[in-house]
C-alpha cells in the first residue's frame, strides 16, 4: 500500500501519477476462508477491516454481487449523527460518530467527514416535546445535542425561513454539531485499501447463491456463481437483500425491503452550511462538497426490490424542501436514484448472532444505516470475532421480536432514521 | 474574436433585431436565435471557465449535451426580497428576447480573467481522486483549514438568494400514444400513430419541431409539410418546449414545458413553466443521436466544438463559427456537415480525416467544394487559450506535424442514440458496434424506439474511438472527456491503474459523466478510453444507470402547486372562523389549527390557562372538539369487529350507551384510544383522536379486508361530517338545557357515558354525555353545516352562567389533573396497556383482539418496564419540562442510568401547584419515591405517585 499524503501526491505529479498501485487487488476466489463476509458495501468492507486490524483475523473474504460500494453506500444522503433516544441506540451510534472521528487517519484515505452539523427541526409543540426529550436524554448519555431558537436555527442554516406565517412554521431545532456528512464511496474504498493491504480478498460481480451446512446445522461456507467457498463464520451485510441470503440458510428475517429514493440539485456556489432534516415537513437536504444540494426522499409505499421509486414522491419531497427553503424553487434537479432500504418492525437494527451456528446478521438498518458505518461494521467483526456480541450491539439481536423487547426509535419519537 | 453572422440564411428573423446583454457588455441578436448563436455570431467564443481547473470554454455542443456554456439568466428582481435568476443556463438552450441579461459564472474577478484559473496551472496535483489522498496532516486542519477551502470551491453558478416571485403549473394527461421527440422520426411516429383515431402528444424540447431536420436545408420543405399535416389533426396535441425528463413505471412520462421563459419579461404572463404527467397506451421513443466528440490534446479550447453545432449555426441561425473552420472527423457525418457550411457560406478550409478510406463520394464532393483533405490524420494539439488560433495534425497522430491557421476546429467522433428514457424503464440495451453505442433491445414497457435513436438513421459510417493517436503519451496530454468536470482521458487512465474496474468506480472516481449534462457527450468516450486502459471489450465494463431527469428540471415545476398555502392545505373546522375573530391562539395539530387559549386582554398562555382552566372548574366552559376523527361502523357484525379491533369488550354494550376504546398495534403497544358509542344494534360512532383519524381508518380497513373479509361491517370516516362541541363544567346542564329538544337530560335518564339522539338549537344532534375534564360534560355532535350556529347559540346561551370558551392547551391541563392520558404524548408507541394504567381496559376472557398475542411475549410483562405514573414537584411552583429525563442518583457520572421521562407537566390553577405526569421504569412501586430531575445547572427533586389522578379521585364530580 503506497502511503497516501500530500508530499506523496506532489512527489508523484512529476511522474504522471504514474506510480500509483491498485488500491485494492481484485482476487479470485480461495477454497476456504476463516471468515466470509457477503456484501461489500461499507459495513461489509469495514467488518473485514476491523476483523483484520483488530481482532487478527487476516483470512477474509468479501463477497459481492455487484461492484464494492455500489449498494446503499453509494446511495445515500451521508447524513451521520448519533443524538438518537434511547439508551441502546444513542450508545451504538455514537460509537460510530467516536469511529468517525480519526477515520482518514487511521484508513490513511481522507473520507471527508465533515462535523457541519445536523439541525432538526420542529414545527409544532409536538415536536418540541419530541426533540427536548432527545436532548435531555443525549445529554444524560453524554452525547452532544442542544436546543436552538428559530432565530438561532436560522443564523445556524442561513437560507431558513423561520416566518410565522409559513404553514409549518419552525419553532426551533435540535442540533447534534458533531453531526455532519462524509463522502460515501470513499469511505467504502478506504475500508477496501486498508483492509486488502492486511490480507483481506474482495471478491466482486460474484453472487452468493446458496448457504450450505453441516449436519449439526453450523455453515460450511457459501455456493457462488464462481464455486463453493469455505468458510466456518459467514457474516451478511446485505441491506435491501439480505432477507434474500438469509432464506438460504434457512432463515426467515423481520425485514421489508423498499425503494428509497434521494436527489441532487445542479451545483451552486455554497449557499448551505449544515445538514437540516424536518421529520413534519419531510424533508432532509444538504450541500455536497461539489456544490449539488443533495437531498433524501421518502420511501415507496409498496416494498420492492427494484433500485427506482414512484415520481410523486420526488414531487412531494421537493414541494417540502421549498416549504421550508422558498429560495430554491429556481434550483433544477439534476439527478434522482434508488436505493433498497431493508426496515425491521421496530426500525432499528439487527446486529449479532442468528440461529444457525457461524452465521451472523448485520441488517435492518433502514433509512440511517451510513451513519452507523464503522460502528456497525467494528461490532459486526466483535461478534464474529468472538462469536458473541459486544455490550453495545447485544440488544439489537434477533430475539427482540420474539420476546418483545423492542428499540423502537420511530414509536417513541416520530424520527425517521 | 472568429464567429460572425453570415450574410443571409438561417431561420432567424434578420427583421426583428433583440438587444441583449452578456456579463454588461451590450449585444444584438435576431429573433430566433438562441443566446449561444447570438454570441457566436458577435464573434464571442469564450463563454465560462470549467468547474475543477477553471479552464476558458466555450460552447461544444448547440444543444442539451451542452456542457461548458452554462450562464446564469436574470430576469429582473420584482420587489425586495423577490427575484428571477436563474444559474447554470445552457446558453443554447437559452432563447433570446429583448433585454435578456446574461452573466458568466464560475470566474473572479471576470471571464477573461479568472483568479480560480491558477487550479489549472496547478493541475498536476489535482488529478482525479486526489482529495481522498491528502488533507489528512496535521489532523486539525481539516477543520479549520482544508475542509473549508474545499467547501469554498464547490458549484458554478450561484444559488437565487430571493424568493421567485413565479409560479408554476401541473396538469395530468392521458393519451393512446406519446411520442417523444419532434424530429422527422417522431412526426412521422405522430402521424402515423393519429391516423387510429386515438389521443397522441408529440413532446419535444426545441422552439420548433424538426429536431436535426433544422440543421438541414434539404429537409425543410418536407419538414414544413409535415408540421402542417400534423398541426392540421384535431387528435394530436403538440407541445414545444416540453422536455420528457423521466419515465416511470406503467408508461407514466413526466415533462415540463417551457411557458415564459423565452419572453421578455414584461411580456410573461401566467405560470412559468408546467408539469405534465403524462400516462400513455404507448409510448414511442424519437430523441435522435447526440455527436460525441474527440478527445485530443486541447479538445478544449473555445472555438473546438462539435461538428454538428458548426453545422446548426450555420445552417439554422446564420452564423459561422470562424473565417477559417477546420473539421477534424472520424465519421462521415463531419463530411457532411463541412459541405453543408460550405454551402451556407462558411468558410470551411480543410477535413482532417483519422480514416484514410473514406467514401469515395464525400471524398470527391469536398474537393469539389474546395475543401482540402487530410486523410489518414489527426489533430494533435490546438494553439489559442481563449479562442484557436490554429492547429497540429500529424499522419496518424504520430507523422510529421503539420500547422493550419484555423480560427475553428469541428469534431466529428460519431453518434451516440439517447436512449435515456428508454433505461429509466428498464429497457434492455445492446452495444452495436456499427455505431460504437448501445442501442434499444427489448422494452420492458410498451414502448419503442424510432429513428436515430433507435439506431435507425442513416448518420453514415465511422470509428468508434476512445482517443485520437498522438505523439504524448496519455498523462502528458490535456485531452477532455467530460469537459464541465475537467475530466482528462489521464484521469480515466489513473481510475485504472488504481483498481477501479467497474465503469461505476471509473465514473465515481473521476466525476466522468457526473456534471449537469449527466455525460451525454462523455459516457461513451469514457467507456472507450477504459475499455482501452483495461484491455477489455466495453461490454465487459459495464455501462451506468440512466437516471431521470433527461435534463436538469426547477424544483418549482416538479413541485406544482403544492406551495404555501396549497403545500398542505391547513384543515380548519367550522368553529375555526369564530375561535379568530375571537382572539384565539392557535397550534397545528396534525394538519388541523386549533385553538389553543383564547387570551383577554394582555394575558400571556400561562395566565390565559389559568383563567379557563377555573372557569370550567367552576362554572362551565366550552371547547371545539370537532378535530377528533370519527369513523361510523355499521353492519351487522359491527359489534364484533369492534371487540376484535379494541382491547376491551363491545359485544354486551348496550345501544345508547359509550366506552371507551383502547387500541393496540399487532406489536402490542397503544396506538390509540376514544370513546365510542353505540346507536343501534349494528351501528357504532367511533371516535378517534385527532392526529390518529387516518391511520386508525387505513388500519381498521386494512384487518376487515384482508383478515376478517368475512365479517359484514363497512367503515366510513365522518370527521368532517360533524361537528363537536364540548361543554364541560357544573353548569353545562344548565347551559344546553334551554336548547335541546327530545332529550330527557335528568341525570338519571342520562347518566355518564350515555348518548340520546334528538335535537339542539333546532338541528339534529348526536348528544354524548362524556368527558375529558372529570366535570359533568356534554360532547354536542351537530353536521357541519351548523356547527358555528349552536356553536354561537350556546355561547349566548352560557353568558348568564360565565361560559368561557377554552382551547387545547386548557383541554391538556385539564384532563391531565385527572390523569387522562393523551395517546401520543403520554403513550409512544412503546406503552403496553398496563405500562399506561390502563389493565383494566384489557378484556383477558376475549379470545383475540389486535395485539394479544403480543402481550403474551416475555418482555412484555417483565419486572422493570416503564410505567405510567404522576410526578408532583418537591417546590409546588417548579413545572417540569416535558421531555426532561429521570433518574435515581444525580450524582452518578454520564452516561446516566436513566428511569424514564416526563410526558405531562403543567401548572394546575386548580390545585394551585405544579403537576406531571412520566413514565418510569417500575413507577408504581416507586409510589412515593423522591426521582431527580437533571436539568442544565440545577436538579429538581420530585415524588412519584403511582396514581395519576390529581383531582377529585372520587369522580364525584362527573356523576351529576
Amino acid at each position: 500500500m503506497m502511503r497516501f499524503s500530500g508530499l506523496n501526491l506532489i512527489a508523484q505529479a512529476f511522474s504522471g501519477h504514474q506510480a500509483w498501485p491498485e488500491q485494492w487487488p481484485d482476487k479470485a476466489p480461495k477454497a476456504s476462508y476463516d471468515v466470509i463476509i457477503v456484501g461489500a458495501g461499507g459495513h461489509g468492507l469495514g467488518a473485514a477491516y476491523y476483523l483484520a486490524a483488530k481482532y487478527g483475523i487476516t483470512n477474509v473474504a468479501v463477497i459481492e454481487k455487484g461492484w464494492l460500494g455500489g449498494g446503499n453506500t453509494g446511495r445515500n444522503t451521508t447524513i451521520i449523527r448519533s443524538n438518537y433516544l434511547y439508551d441502546e441506540s444513542a450508545h451504538l451510534y455514537d460509537h460510530a460518530v467516536k469511529l468517525w472521528d480519526g477515520l482518514s487517519q487511521e484508513l490513511n484515505y481522507n473520507v471527508m467527514y465533515s462535523k457541519r452539523g445536523v439541525l432538526m427541526l420542529a414545527h409544532n409543540v409536538h415536536d418540541i416535546q419530541s426533540f427536548k426529550r432527545h436532548i435531555h436524554a443525549n445529554r444524560l448519555n453524554g452525547v452532544d445535542n442542544e436546543w436552538l431558537s428559530p432565530e438561532e436555527c436560522q443564523a445556524y442554516c442561513p437560507p431558513l425561513d423561520i416566518s410565522p406565517n409559513a404553514r409549518h412554521p419552525v419553532l426551533g431545532g435540535a442540533l447534534q454539531r458533531r453531526g455532519g456528512t462524509a463522502r460515501h464511496d470513499s469511505v467504502a474504498w478506504g475500508y477496501a485499501r486498508k483492509a486488502t493491504a492486511l490480507g483481506v480478498d474482495i471478491i466482486q460481480n460474484c453472487a452468493v447463491t446458496g448457504i450450505r451446512r453441516g449436519a449439526d446445522g453450523a455453515v460450511l461456507g457459501v455456493e457462488t456463481e464462481r464455486g463453493f467457498i469455505g468458510a466456518k463464520k459467514i457474516g451478511v451485510s446485505a441491506a435491501g437483500n439480505t432477507s434474500v441470503v438469509m432464506n438460504m440458510a434457512g432463515l426467515e428475517f423481520p425485514l421489508e425491503s423498499y425503494p428509497l429514493q434521494a436527489l441532487v440539485s445542479e451545483p451552486v456556489k455554497p449557499i448551505f452550511p449544515c445538514v437540516v432534516m424536518s421529520n413534519t415537513v419531510h424533508a432532509y437536504i444538504s450541500q455536497s462538497d461539489k456544490g449539488e444540494l443533495v437531498i433524501g426522499a421518502g420511501t415507496d409505499q409498496y416494498t420492492s426490490y427494484s433500485q427506482r421509486g414512484a415520481f410523486h414522491i420526488i414531487e412531494h419531497t421537493l414541494a417540502a424542501i421549498c416549504e421550508i427553503f422558498p429560495i430554491f424553487t429556481r434550483m433544477r434537479m439534476l439527478r434522482t436514484w434508488g436505493g433498497i432500504v431493508d426496515v425491521t418492525p421496530d426500525r432499528s437494527p439487527i446486529l449479532g448472532k442468528t440461529p444457525v451456528p457461524g452465521l451472523y446478521a448485520n441488517c435492518g438498518w433502514g433509512t440511517g444505516g451510513f451513519k452507523a458505518t464503522p460502528g456497525a461494521a467494528d461490532l459486526l467483526a466483535h461478534t464474529i470475532a468472538h462469536d458473541a456480541p459486544h455490550a453495545i450491539n447485544a440488544p439489537f439481536n434477533l430475539d427482540r421480536f420474539r420476546n418483545g423487547r423492542m428499540i423502537d426509535e420511530a414509536a417513541a419519537a416520530a424520527v425517521a432514521h | 474574436m472568429s464567429g460572425y453572422r453570415l450574410p443571409a440564411g438561417g431561420r432567424i428573423d434578420r427583421a426583428a433585431p433583440l438587444d441583449f446583454t452578456f456579463d454588461g457588455r451590450a449585444y444584438r441578436g435576431f429573433a430566433g436565435d438562441n443566446l449561444a448563436s447570438a454570441l457566436v455570431a458577435s464573434g464571442q467564443m469564450l463563454f465560462g471557465r470549467s468547474f475543477k481547473y477553471h479552464r476558458p470554454r466555450g460552447i461544444l455542443g448547440m444543444g442539451t449535451e451542452e456542457p461548458n456554456a452554462l450562464v446564469t439568466v436574470d430576469r429582473g428582481a420584482t420587489a425586495p426580497g423577490w427575484g428571477r435568476a436563474t444559474p447554470n443556463l445552457r446558453a443554447p438552450s437559452v432563447a433570446l428576447y429583448q433585454g435578456l441579461n446574461a452573466q458568466s459564472q464560475n470566474r473572479f474577478p471576470s471571464l477573461r480573467f479568472d483568479l480560480g484559473a491558477v487550479n489549472d496551472r496547478l493541475g498536476a496535483l489535482f488529478p482525479a481522486g486526489f482529495y481522498n489522498k491528502t488533507f489528512m496532516w496535521p489532523r486539525s486542519a481539516w477543520e479549520k483549514l482544508y475542509e473549508p477551502a474545499i467547501r469554498r470551491m464547490a458549484g458554478l453558478g450561484a444559488s437565487p438568494t430571493t424568493r421567485d416571485p413565479d409560479h408554476y403549473d401541473a396538469t395530468y394527461a392521458h393519451c393512446e400514444v406519446l411520442v417523444v421527440g419532434g424530429g422527422l422520426a417522431g412526426i412521422e411516429a405522430a402521424l402515423s400513430a393519429a391516423q387510429d383515431g386515438g389521443r397522441v402528444i408529440l413532446i419535444d424540447e426545441q422552439d420548433e419541431l424538426g429536431g436535426g431536420a433544422l440543421a438541414d436545408r434539404a429537409l425543410w420543405g418536407e419538414l414544413a409539410d409535415k408540421t402542417m399535416a400534423l398541426r392540421r389533426l384535431g387528435n394530436v396535441t403538440v407541445l414545444t418546449r416540453t422536455t420528457a425528463f423521466g419515465y416511470y413505471h406503467q408508461n407514466f412520462v413526466g415533462a415540463v414545458e417551457q411557458l415564459t421563459d423565452h419572453l421578455a419579461p414584461e411580456q410573461a404572463k401566467g405560470a412559468r413553466e408546467r408539469l405534465w404527467r403524462i400516462r400513455a397506451g404507448e409510448v414511442v421513443l424519437a430523441q435522435g443521436a447526440i455527436e460525441r466528440p474527440l478527445v485530443f490534446d486541447g479538445n478544449d479550447v473555445p472555438g473546438v466544438m462539435l461538428s454538428s453545432a458548426g453545422r446548426t449555426l450555420a445552417v439554422r441561425y446564420g452564423v459561422a463559427v470562424g473565417r477559417a473552420v477546420a473539421v477534424m472527423a472520424v465519421h462521415d457525418s463531419g463530411w457532411r456537415d463541412a459541405m453543408a457550411m460550405k454551402a451556407a457560406g462558411v468558410g470551411v478550409v480543410a477535413v482532417i480525416d483519422l480514416r484514410s478510406d473514406v467514401a469515395p463520394d464525400l471524398v470527391a464532393a469536398a474537393r469539389a467544394a474546395g475543401i482540402a483533405l487530410h486523410l489518414g490524420h489527426a489533430v494533435t494539439s490546438v494553439s489559442g487559450r481563449h479562442g484557436v488560433s490554429g492547429v497540429t495534425f500529424a499522419a496518424n497522430g504520430t507523422g510529421h506535424a503539420q500547422q493550419l491557421a484555423v480560427d475553428a476546429l469541428l469534431m466529428a467522433g460519431g453518434w451516440t442514440p439517447t436512449v435515456h428514457l428508454w433505461s429509466h424503464a428498464k429497457g434492455s440495451l445492446r452495444w452495436d458496434a456499427d455505431w460504437g453505442a448501445y442501442l434499444p433491445d427489448v422494452a420492458q414497457e410498451n414502448c419503442r424506439a424510432v429513428g436515430a435513436g433507435a439506431g435507425a438513421w442513416d448518420m453514415g459510417s465511422g470509428l468508434a474511438l476512445g482517443t485520437l493517436p498522438g505523439p504524448k503519451p496519455i498523462w502528458q496530454t490535456k485531452a477532455f472527456v467530460d469537459f464541465q468536470n475537467d475530466v482528462k482521458a489521464r484521469d480515466i487512465d489513473l481510475a485504472v491503474r488504481e483498481g477501479m474496474r467497474s465503469i461505476e468506480h471509473i465514473k465515481r472516481y473521476t466525476t466522468n459523466g457526473m456534471a449537469t449534462d449527466q455525460g451525454k457527450t462523455s459516457n461513451l468516450n469514457g467507456l472507450q478510453i477504459a475499455s482501452g486502459s483495461l484491455a477489455k471489450p466495453v461490454t465487459d465494463i459495464g455501462l451506468t444507470t440512466f437516471r431521470p431527469p433527461y435534463t436538469p428540471q426547477t424544483f418549482g415545476a416538479l413541485m406544482g402547486h403544492h406551495k404555501d398555502a396549497l403545500f398542505q392545505p391547513i384543515r380548519k373546522t367550522v368553529i375555526d372562523g369564530w375561535a379568530a375573530d375571537h382572539g384565539a391562539v392557535f397550534e397545528n395539530v396534525a394538519q388541523w389549527r386549533r385553538a389553543r387559549y383564547f387570551p383577554q386582554g394582555s394575558e400571556d398562555m400561562h395566565a390565559a390557562v389559568a383563567r379557563e382552566c377555573l372557569a370550567v372548574r367552576e362554572r362551565v366552559g366550552m371547547f371545539d372538539a370537532s378535530t377528533l376523527g370519527k369513523i361510523e361502523v355499521v353492519g351487522p357484525d359491527a359489534a364484533e369487529f369492534l371487540n376484535r379491533m379494541y382491547t376491551n369488550p363491545w359485544k354486551a354494550l348496550q345501544p345508547g350507551r359509550c366506552r371507551y376504546g383502547l387500541l393496540l398495534r399487532e406489536d402490542g403497544f397503544i396506538t390509540d384510544d376514544g370513546v365510542s358509542a353505540r346507536l343501534a344494534p349494528d351501528r357504532f360512532h367511533l371516535t378517534t383522536t385527532t392526529g390518529g383519524a387516518a391511520r386508525v381508518l387505513a388500519m381498521m380497513e386494512d384487518y376487515l379486508q384482508t383478515e376478517w373479509s368475512d365479517l359484514d361491517v363497512w367503515l366510513t370516516s365522518t370527521t368532517e361530517q360533524w361537528a363537536v362541541i364540548a361543554v364541560q363544567g357544573p353548569l353545562a346542564r344548565a347551559v344546553i338545557a334551554p336548547l335541546v329538544e327530545g332529550i330527557d337530560l335528568s341525570p338519571s335518564a342520562f347518566p355518564h357515558m350515555a348518548i340520546r339522539e334528538g335535537r339542539i338549537c333546532g338541528v339534529p344532534t348526536r348528544l354524548f354525555r362524556v368527558s375529558f375534564t372529570g366535570e359533568l360534560g356534554f360532547e354536542v355532535n351537530v353536521p357541519a353545516e351548523h356547527g358555528r350556529m349552536v356553536w354561537q347559540a350556546i355561547h349566548a346561551a352560557g353568558q348568564a352562567h360565565g361560559i368561557t370558551p377554552y382551547g387545547t392547551e386548557t383541554m391538556h391541563v385539564l384532563r391531565a389533573e385527572k390523569g387522562y392520558v393523551i395517546v401520543g404524548q403520554d403513550t409512544d408507541g412503546t406503552l403496553t396497556p398496563d405500562d399506561a394504567g390502563m389493565a383494566w381496559a384489557v378484556g383477558t376472557k376475549k379470545p383475540d383482539f389486535v395485539g394479544k398475542r403480543s402481550l403474551s411475549r416475555p418482555d412484555m410483562a417483565a419486572p422493570g418496564r416503564k410505567q405510567l405514573v404522576g410526578l408532583l414537584t418537591e417546590d409546588p411552583q417548579d413545572v417540569l419540562e416535558e421531555g426532561a429525563q429521570i433518574v435515581a442518583d444525580p450524582d452518578q457520572p454520564v452516561p446516566m442510568t436513566m428511569l424514564g421521562h416526563v410526558t405531562s407537566s403543567y401548572h394546575s390553577a386548580t390545585l394551585g401547584r405544579s403537576i406531571a405526569m412520566a413514565v418510569i421504569a417500575d413507577g408504581r412501586a416507586r409510589d412515593g419515591q423522591v426521582i431527580h430531575v437533571p436539568m442544565p445547572g440545577r436538579t429538581i427533586r420530585a415524588r412519584v405517585t403511582a396514581s395519576t389522578v390529581f383531582y377529585d379521585p372520587e369522580g364525584s364530580r362527573l356523576d351529576v
